[in-house]
């Protein structure tokens, strides 16, 4: 059989083989409260039926108003079901067998004509600019390693989105340094804050590469303003940095006219070694409210970064299966206009009932005009006003109102007893019964204060 | 000028490879039946186009699974809702089952230990972010699948160093080869963090012996590392005898339930034996629950979709389709082998012996002017653009001898196959060597049979097999 090989007895044999500092660090953040809610909720949720006195999740930001068009849409197209024998479609082998990190031509047009028609034609979309990943979550990530290096830092406003921790930092090694923002101007990005930011880094020998937004901002559910915009272009020009501006809620801005792509500023612009230096990010997740079609894309001004991130996107390819499924629908003229419309009165109509029934309560969010959930501020309701008071109420919120909501501390923001309530992903009657048992807590509190 | 990462300058992507060139030379001129006959044939690309016959007439007497409906209702929103990085566990049971099947049913696959990836690219990435950090090592035995040199140490920063096999042995892993590889990492101040095989091999076309498996876990063992089984082609075993994955191994040598069984993971993927490489269903099987944790957070970077998840699950999850599937895929792939290596014959041209995947390991040694990697490319050069035929060089899955050349067989018809040898015969005929070659290839072929015979024998009376197993 072969001589055995000798064992030694180095320490080596003690000692478990370690992993990776990557695999047993806790940078993908789900020991957060942001995670213990879903937990609780996941042990015990609600049902209108079954289970009505359960945790009702407000935290997961989910587009479920509008899934009724999308499934009429398909089944028109479809009705015999197969997917791969309707009118001009490609057979199942050709599809099964395509892995080309290009994509399916056709889809990147139809994802190029979507993103189009969501800003109203303000600006045009080149199909070879998009590079398509399995969501906005590996859009994201791959950026990052294409723009910075390990111990590299990008500037990112708060609060924002608890995943940018794992996703921008996790596995690349990249810091986030945040730029301060607070309620003082609606949280809107200022040029003071930015350069502190800037300096925070330096003074720590930080090499900074990129501001990194989310437009319309989550967890804010408001647009950045145009002007905003423009001032965080200079910066970038000015400090020669990139500007990747994540915009996976623009097709959930309730006005269309009042969401500025960076894409429509950069329209206007020749001078290549500024477009060069902005990329955007889109998803079908929130949008379309198909998170688990895993449809994400960069789409980048700078030819580099557009070759390098199709490469790399062979980590994280679009089942084919997936593209050619959505590929007509989102080309089709006539149907995405009709959905974009239709789902952004809807998603309109539900923040509005939402903010006008917590107003009721003297409760005040942040004017918002987007996305799925509103920006709640419950100050007033702290013990103290420090993230273990916010955190104190959060449980309160979780544990007695049976409500599963974000903390602002868990989205880094700098004051505390914001929270963020999402209001897509459930029927309008639980929000309805939501709002109730926040009415049911506010005036047993009224009541016992007025004692 | 702001700049980029490093992993933009480097050529961690790997595309500057011979390999990726001659997929561009294809794309620029392919050839077609009608339409281009003259085009070149892609016999570069490892994709497994027998059966998609039997996928269809499923699919045609399945018409749910594809349209996303259960018993005729439409679950188009569970669907589109589902991004639970756990994945779909119907889904997972059925992977776990047919992993299970193409091993005989020899050892379970707990569907908790599977965690999803798109691709086998993406699983072998997360794996090495969790195993090895920047400038670590891990050690792939020659000739390996290109591919490795960007999905193991692109964005990871690990390092490959080499297990040199050579043609003395049919290029078996042997004790002393990874005795060396490990010392070599030692000199370039690399700690070792693993070995990494893939079993059946990519490029060679063979599964690895018990004696190999054996070795390779007392080597972990004793090194106090890793094992990744890249087990991608388990499914395409089509020689007389029966895939042996280290799963096997590890049960026969009663390691379950020890550290070592710990260090061992198996990678799979549903690209190769069911050709559905656009769909990117991959699969890390790992015994050690932090990397299942792990690896499960970081397969957010790299989901299946939830569309393909249903569809697969109830594919694999029909034991009359996946038992059908199999024996059908193996038999198709043996003839179409056994088709390329007699045409080969017909040439004066040899291969390695091989018994699985979708490529054979060509001998073109005597077909080089001089013994050196030049005259590979040279070769390669010729082939690629006199012949038309695209074929991958040795020299880009890093072989350490000149002349070999990994050829592909299952990604088109048996006409296209027919036609590129044809082409290969009068190309070789009609150069210098080639004229001496057939005169003398009698002969020649004589002593080769020998000694293909003999590296036969040898892998035979290596491994454990009791002649009457199946």
């Amino acid at each position: 059989m072969g001589l055995p090989l000798m064992i030694n007895n180095d320490d080596n044999n003690n000692n478990k083989v370690e992993l990776s500092r990557v695999a047993v660090s806790d940078t993908h953040g789900e020991d957060s409260p942001y995670f213990a809610g879903w937990k609780a909720y996941d042990e015990n949720p609600y049902d209108e039926s079954h289970n009505p006195s359960g945790v009702i999740q407000m935290g997961l930001a989910e587009n479920q108003v509008s899934f009724d068009l999308l499934e009429s849409y398909l089944e028109k197209k479809n009705p015999e079901g197969s997917l791969w024998e309707s009118k001009g479609s490609r057979g199942f082998r050709e599809n099964a067998l395509f892995q080309d990190y290009h994509g399916l031509k056709n889809f990147r047009q139809a994802m190029a004509s979507f993103m189009e028609k969501i800003r109203g034609g303000k600006a045009r979309f080149d199909p070879d600019r998009i590079v398509l990943t399995a969501g906005a979550t590996a859009a994201n990530e791959l950026l990052t390693f294409i723009l910075a290096n390990p111990n590299d830092a990008l500037l990112v406003p708060t609060p924002y989105y608890p995943g940018f921790d794992r996703d921008l930092r996790w596995r690349t090694g990249v810091r986030i340094v945040p730029i301060h923002c607070d309620s003082s101007n609606h949280f809107q990005i200022t040029p003071e804050a930015l350069e502190a930011a800037y300096k925070t880094a330096r003074d720590a020998n930080i090499r900074v590469r990129g501001v990194l937004i989310t437009n319309p901002s989550n967890p804010l559910g408001a647009t950045v303003q145009k002007k905003v915009l423009e001032d965080l272009l200079d910066f970038c020009v000015r400090k020669n940095i990139h500007l990747v501006s994540d915009e996976i809620y623009s097709g959930s801005v309730f006005h269309a006219s009042e969401f500025t792509s960076v894409a429509e500023i950069v329209e206007n612009i020749d001078d290549v070694s500024v477009k060069e230096r902005v990329h955007i990010v889109y998803s079908l997740s929130k949008d379309l409210g198909l998170p688990g079609f895993r449809v994400g894309t960069i789409y980048s001004y700078n030819d580099n970064v557009v070759r390098t991130a199709r490469r790399m996107s062979s980590f994280t390819l679009v089942s084919s299966q997936t593209q050619h499924m959505l590929a007509s629908m989102l080309s089709d003229e006539e149907f995405t206009e009709k959905y974009i419309r239709i789902n952004r009165e809807r998603l309109r109509r539900r923040y509005e009932t939402i903010v006008e029934g917590l107003k009721k309560e003297g409760v005040e969010c942040l004017k918002g005009n987007a996305g799925l959930f509103c920006w709640m501020n419950l100050g007033f309701l702290l013990n103290t006003n420090t993230k273990e008071g916010e955190l104190e109420l959060w449980d309160v919120i979780l544990k007695e109102l049976k409500l599963n909501i974000s903390p602002g501390s868990s989205c880094h923001c700098s004051e505390f007893g914001w929270f963020r309530v999402c209001f897509a992903n459930m029927s309008e009657k639980t929000l309805k019964i939501a709002l109730k048992r926040i009415h049911e807590f506010m005036d047993r509190r009224r009541k016992v204060l007025n004692c | 000028m702001k700049q980029l990462s490093t992993k933009v300058t480097s050529n961690g992507h790997g595309q500057d490879s011979s390999y990726f060139l001659g997929w561009e030379e294809y794309e620029k001129n392919p050839y077609d039946e009608i339409k281009n006959p003259n085009g070149m044939i892609q016999m570069g690309l490892a994709e497994n186009q027998l059966c998609f016959d039997l996928i269809e007439s499923w699919l045609a007497k399945n018409p749910d699974a594809a349209s996303l409906k259960r018993n005729g209702q439409s679950i188009f929103k569970e669907l589109a809702l589902f991004q639970d990085y756990h994945g779909m566990p119907e889904f997972k049971k059925a992977m776990a089952e047919f992993m299970e099947e193409i091993r005989g049913n020899r050892v379970t696959f707990n569907p908790k230990k599977i965690v999803l990836a798109a691709g086998s690219t993406s699983a072998n990435e997360t794996l090495m972010f969790c195993l090895a950090e920047p400038g670590d090592a891990f050690l792939l035995p020659t000739p390996y699948y290109p591919g490795f040199d960007r999905d193991l140490k692109w964005r990871t920063g690990a390092e490959i160093v080499p297990i040199h096999c050579s043609s003395s042995n049919g290029f078996q892993i042997t004790e002393s080869a990874l005795q060396q590889a490990y010392q070599q990492a030692h000199k370039l101040g690399l700690k070792v963090k693993g070995v990494l095989v893939t079993n059946p091999s990519n490029p060679l076309g063979t599964a690895l012996t018990r004696r190999e498996l054996n070795l390779l876990v007392d080597f972990i063992t004793s090194k106090n590392i890793h094992l990744i089984s890249d087990e991608i082609y388990s499914g395409t075993m089509f020689g007389f005898e029966q895939f042996i994955s280290v799963m096997d191994v590890l049960k026969d040598k009663k390691l379950e339930n020890t550290d070592v069984t710990k260090r061992v993971h198996v990678v799979y993927s549903l690209s190769k034996d069911l050709g559905l490489p656009g769909f990117r269903v991959g699969a890390i099987y790992s015994n050690d629950d932090m990397i299942v944790s792990a690896a499960t957070k970081m397969s957010s970077f790299g989901l299946v979709s939830s569309q393909t998840q249903y569809l697969l699950s109830a594919l694999l999850s029909d034991k009359k389709f996946t038992s059908q599937y199999l024996e059908e895929n193996q038999k198709r792939l043996k003839s179409r082998q056994k088709r390329l290596v007699s045409g080969l014959e017909s040439a004066g041209i040899t291969c390695l012996r091989s018994n699985a995947g979708l490529f054979c390991w060509v001998d073109m040694r005597h077909l080089l002017d001089t013994n050196t990697f030049e005259a590979e490319l040279d070769l390669w050069k010729k082939i690629v653009y006199n012949v038309k035929l695209n074929i991958s060089p040795g020299s880009s899955c890093h072989c350490t001898e000149p002349g070999w050349f990994r050829v592909c067989f299952a990604n088109m018809s048996e006409d296209t196959l027919d036609l590129a040898l044809k082409r290969l015969k009068t190309f070789v005929e009609s150069t210098d060597c080639g004229r001496m070659i057939s005169r003398s290839s009698h002969e020649r072929l004589k002593s080769l049979r020998k000694k293909t015979v003999s590296n036969w024998v040898f892998r035979v009376s290596w491994s454990d097999r009791v002649p009457d197993e199946r």
